[in-house]
């Protein structure tokens, strides 16, 4: 079972009381709004969860896994995350469920 | 962008919501999702990405001062795969964007 955009919805309609068209609405605004951020080449810090963060990566040599042919890789940009210390230790410590 | 300026631009677009509210909603969504990662649940945000967890083995770590081992106990690590949508909009804008600070 996962965490979706559905039950995030749900929680602002439980907790929040806003109905369900504007956490729907808000649900798709905030993941969309942190999205264009990263495509304007802006990182995205969000204190005690996370930053996101853009990284250019050069062009590279890479190997077709299967035939073992040579084929480059293009230069490229990625997102990564950076998981804040409250998060990290927020995780850390359940080691038995999954 | 820092958690501010995400509510400040929220406010704007969710015009018929209150900035407290949004402010609130802002701090329920990334709550509910540490929530479901401390619980060992995955969080899937289609076009956007998926947040799971890795495990990391027990090691024995060096006091890097005192140069004393000591146990580093195994733990698990949140980690973020960018789905489809967002590689493919980031990766776009490489040549025509450049990265701020």
């Amino acid at each position: 079972m996962a965490l979706t955009k559905a039950e995030l919805a749900e929680a602002l309609f439980e907790e929040l009381g806003l109905n369900k068209r504007e956490a729907k609405d808000f649900v798709d605004f905030f993941f969309e709004e942190i999205r264009n951020r990263l495509e304007n080449g802006e990182a995205v810090k969000l204190s005690g969860f996370g930053n996101f963060e853009l990284r250019d990566k050069n062009r590279r040599p890479g190997r077709n896994p299967k035939t073992g042919e040579e084929v480059p890789i293009s230069a490229r940009r990625v997102v990564t995350f950076r998981p804040g210390q409250k998060l990290r230790q927020r995780v850390s410590k359940n080691e038995s469920s999954r | 962008m820092t958690k501010s300026d995400l509510i400040a631009s929220l406010s704007l677009k969710q015009i018929h919501l209150m900035q407290s509210d949004v402010e609130l909603a802002v701090k329920l969504v990334l709550e509910q999702v540490g929530l479901a990662l401390s619980l060992g649940e995955r969080v899937e945000i289609r076009g956007f990405g998926s947040f799971a967890l890795h495990s990391r083995p027990a090691r024995i770590g060096r006091n890097p001062k005192s140069g004393a081992s000591v146990h580093i106990p195994a733990k698990r690590v949140p980690h973020f795969k960018p789905g489809k949508e967002m590689r493919e909009r980031v990766n776009k804008s490489i040549d025509s964007v450049t990265l701020k600070s």
